[in-house]
């Protein structure tokens, strides 16, 4: 049989970097097949490269046994391949059906667009597939999840037979990635062909018919999930063994680092989201709050950082009250913020990474004198230092952040916050995105900064992170913290469970 | 890690290829004109060749400074507002309105020379400050868009001014000479002909070149260091690129929209004060209107950068003041510089971009010259040779 798709010796440079050397990945039809490998591998290049978003400089293309050239992703579209991206390109201000036929829209007559007939089209393909989207909701209120569903049903609305997925997991939380999976299963049942990027091992091994490894722009090994285990994956990926996870030890000392007392937060429609929550965290303490998305942390992690006044309660820091404190205040007093949406509250993407580095720090040394004056220089250097501590690849401190990739634009959110050594970490999602060898570096780097004293709020929904990370575990659920578990007895199950509010009924409330 | 950033392109090469984008527009339009020349029936090389010389005269250069420097004023007050995505369409007002504030106060004023225009200069700024922060306060508190108010303000401002006009001075409607009262000389900007003239020949047919071009380059450079050299610079432009991370970088979003506009405003202020100063010393009908406006198409022909502006406000002076030689030959008629400078815009626009990415290439192959010879570890094996047949200077 053809393969639905293959790749012949892709080779694509950036000036400076050799993104995909001589690739070569095959696809059989129907099949779900798992591209993996480190941040900066080359996995987005080579996907934009059959998307037609990148032209290759060498290699062919060939789709069902017919050579194809892309010019533009319309042309792959033409050829029945979509891609759903790493980072979502939607228009925030559009509804979700504006988005979902935007360049595609059906016309009635004089050349209007017949939204009726659009609105039936989406809500069958919602349907067949099980892609809940609520379709007149303003795109910027959608959370990650149903962003991603937008993105999948505007490609399905396409006609795309062959699918490509840019780490659709790493922005779900546990039972929307079986949704996923389910969907994803579902498709292939119906014919369509999956290309998806991952760095979840275990989530790799559950779904996909093949998976590819990438490293440093070259393949260096197709297999199947049966014939391998996580473990084995992990090294063919880092090209070395993984460190392995320290034990567990307490550093939690007696002063409280962070209090929240009795806070509640309305959202932009002035429901309250937020209802209630208190909870400390010690210095040298790592605090999970796990739940799912849309139960109130967006807000709750704004008005932690001052971005939202709280509708009621009190937040304390050190032990003083800052619910009237700036954002700029709390954080020149020590609250580090990892935010979960790199694109939309962490970077500066055209700017270069120097003043990518300083964003949120920029009234401090080294990045300016006296809170007024920048010093470029030294936070260049500062730069340097970060991108060497974090392994940030990247030529250096003078390119433009969208010119990382995913993975390693998160490591330089990471770094720049933690360079600064703050008191008080607000860490959401703080390895999404970034692959196990760098994983392993960044809670290490949690682990070590919490022996000296820093105090981490780590809100999460990926449950190996929350288990592994945490000293203690809340779970947020309709605004409430609904459960106190520990780490080193609870399952991921029972977390899982927890977190979708199926375990939250039997137990009661019980603030830390 | 000792080779300093080398990728950052050399000095003088960064310098070509931002000067590149406005010769090529310059370039571009002189051949769209010339077709439109040729087009109406006329030669277009007598007419360019004129204008070139006819433009270089000493007169006409002096001509030039003097239209480039409210151009300039007016385009850095402009490029302030779009630094961080707020459209200020208000200079207009803003600096009528400062105009005739400032002349009115400098004319009851009495001080001693320095003091006096400092203090008028300051009360242009206040006012255009003023009149711009009532639409960032609108913004802020009310969330109505600045296009919507600054456009208001406009049509309120020139009413105002004409109602000062009218009551103040108490003359019959008729009358077509309404001023405020003459500034006294302590209060006029002294002109710098006697400065220029220490190196070239007499500026003749009474030409003046205006003092005021001094205070344009100062604010250039304020507006410099500002941007590229302070944090609420900074803070500016990162609400301007991402609000969102802006504002959780420490970036309040309604301060900055008001320092913005108070800013822009203040500078706004002085747009008309050049020739209040430095030729009518009063503020009346003979003063030049819509620099408001020729400030955007400045601003966006220097892409917000004050060298870029400059060299902008140059060119549109030069255009101006070099034009009606065209006229008085019967070459062409003058209006084909209005031609020239519509399309000059046009092509910087797409020109920008252009250079902007083959910047962002030799910058980018710069960097994999870096990479390939640092002997610092690889940080990924494939990146480092994987650089090396990049690295090739292309011939
Ligand atoms: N537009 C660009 N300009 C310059 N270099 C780029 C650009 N896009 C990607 N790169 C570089 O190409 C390499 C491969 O990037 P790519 O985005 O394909 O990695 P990836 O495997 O998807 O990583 P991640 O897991 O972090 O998303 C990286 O070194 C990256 O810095
Ligand atoms: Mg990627």
């Amino acid at each position: 049989m053809t393969p639905a798709l293959s790749l012949e010796d892709i080779t694509k440079r950036f000036p400076g970097v050799l993104a995909n050397d001589r690739v070569n990945l095959t696809v059989a039809e129907g099949e779900i097949h798992a591209i993996c490998g480190e941040n900066g591998a080359g996995k987005s290049t080579l996907m934009n490269v059959l998307y037609g978003m990148l032209p290759a400089d060498e290699g062919r293309i060939v789709v069902r046994g017919d050579e194809v050239h892309f010019r533009s992703p319309r042309d792959a579209l033409a050829a029945g391949i979509g891609m759903v991206h790493q980072h979502f390109m939607l228009a925030d201000n559009l509804t979700v059906l504006e988005n979902i036929i935007l360049g595609a829209e059906p016309t009635g007559r004089a050349g209007r667009i017949d939204f009726a007939r659009a609105r039936r089209r989406v809500a069958e393909l919602s349907d067949a597939y099980g892609l809940d989207v609520h379709l007149d909701e303003p795109v910027e209120n959608l959370g990650v999840g149903e962003r991603q569903r937008v993105e999948i049903i505007k490609v399905l609305y396409r006609g795309a037979r062959i699918l490509i997925l840019d780490e659709p997991t790493s922005v779900l939380v546990p039972h929307e990635v079986e949704e996923l999976f389910r969907n994803m299963r579902d498709m292939c049942a119906r014919g369509e062909t999956i290309v998806f990027i991952d760095h979840k091992l275990d989530e790799v091994l559950e779904i996909a018919d093949t998976i590819t490894v990438l490293r440093a722009g070259r393949t260096v090994a197709t297999v199947k999930p049966e014939e391998v285990s996580p473990r084995d994956l992990a090294e063919l990926m880092v090209g070395s063994e993984l460190p392995t996870p320290e034990a567990r030890t307490t550093a939690a000392q007696d002063a409280v680092a962070l209090e929240v007392k009795d806070l509640s937060v309305l959202d932009d429609d002035e429901r309250a989201v937020v209802k209630g929550i208190s909870l400390e965290v010690r210095r040298g303490e790592i605090v999970g709050m796990a739940g799912v998305e849309g139960n109130g942390q967006v807000e709750f992690v704004e008005a932690l950082l001052g971005i939202r006044a709280p509708a009621g309660g009190q937040v304390l820091l050190e032990g003083s009250e800052i619910n009237e404190w700036t954002v700029r205040q709390r954080r020149e007093a020590g609250v580090g913020y990892i935010p979960e949406d790199r694109h939309r509250r962490g970077l500066l993407l055209p700017a270069p990474l120097w003043e990518n580095a300083m964003c949120g720090h920029q009234s401090k040394e080294p990045y300016s004198r006296h809170g007024f004056w920048l010093t470029p220089k030294a936070a260049r250097q500062r730069t340097r230092e970060l991108i060497a501590a974090f392994d940030v690849r990247t030529p250096g401190p003078d390119v433009a952040a969208h010119a990382l990739s995913g993975g390693n634009q998160q490591k330089l959110i990471i770094g720049r916050e933690m360079v600064m050594t703050p008191n008080l970490l607000i860490a959401a999602h703080p390895t999404r995105g970034i692959d196990v060898g760098a994983q392993a570096a960044v809670w290490e780097t949690l682990h070590r900064a919490r022996e000296q004293g820093l105090a981490v709020l780590l809100v999460s929904a990926d449950l190996d992170e929350l288990i592994g990370l945490s000293d203690r575990l809340l779970v947020v659920f309709r605004g409430r913290i609904s459960a106190a578990l520990d780490p080193a007895t609870v399952t991921p199950r029972e977390l899982g469970a927890h977190m979708t509010g199926a375990a939250a009924d039997v137990e009661e409330p019980q603030p830390a | 890690m000792t080779a300093r950033a080398a990728y950052r392109l050399p000095a003088h090469r960064r310098l070509t290829l931002a000067l590149a984008a406005p010769v090529a527009a310059l370039i571009l339009s002189l051949a769209v004109a010339s077709i439109a020349l040729v087009l109406s029936g006329s030669n277009p090389f007598p007419a360019y060749g004129r204008m070139f010389s006819y433009g270089f005269e000493l007169e006409t250069l002096v001509d030039m400074v003097n239209r480039a420097t409210p151009l300039y004023l007016s385009a850095v007050a402009v490029a302030i507002g779009f630094r961080m995505n707020l459209f200020n369409i208000g200079v207009e007002g803003q600096y009528i309105l400062a105009s005739i504030i400032a002349a009115q106060v400098a004319a009851e004023l009495s001080l001693p020379a320095p003091l006096h225009l400092t203090v008028i200069i300051l009360v242009g700024m206040a006012t255009g400050s003023m009149w711009a922060l009532i639409a960032g306060v609108l913004k802020v508190t009310r969330g109505i868009h600045e296009v919507i108010s600054t456009i208001m303000l406009n049509a309120i401002s020139i009413s105002l001014v004409v109602a000062m006009l009218f009551r103040q001075w108490d003359v019959p409607d008729e009358s077509l000479n309404q001023e405020t009262a003459e500034i006294p000389p302590s209060g006029r900007m002294p002109n710098l002909n006697g400065f220029v003239e220490l190196f070239t020949r007499e500026i003749s047919k009474g030409r003046v070149l205006w003092g005021f071009v001094i205070v344009a380059i100062i604010i250039g450079i304020l507006y410099w260091l500002y941007v590229a050299r302070t944090r609420p610079g900074y803070d500016l432009r990162a609400s301007g690129i991402n609000p969102l991370a802006a504002e959780a970088s420490g970036v309040s979003p309604k301060r900055t929209v008001i320092v913005a506009m108070a800013l822009s405003g203040a500078v706004g202020g002085l747009v008309g004060l050049p020739e209040v100063l430095g030729r009518d010393y009063a503020y009346g009908l003979q003063f030049t209107q819509n620099l408001g406006f020729a400030g955007i198409a400045v601003a966006l022909l220097g892409q917000n950068h004050p060298g870029g502006i400059a060299i902008g406000a140059l060119v549109f002076g030069f255009l101006d003041s070099a034009a009606p030689i065209l006229d008085v030959h019967g070459d062409a008629p003058q209006e084909i510089v209005e031609i020239m400078k519509g399309i000059i815009i046009f092509a910087a626009v797409i020109t920008y971009v252009v250079v902007q990415r083959r910047r962002q290439d030799e910058e980018a192959r710069a960097a994999s010259l870096a990479m390939a010879s640092s002997e610092a570890d690889p940080p990924a094996e494939g990146a480092t040779d994987a650089a090396a047949p990049d690295s090739r200077p292309a011939p």
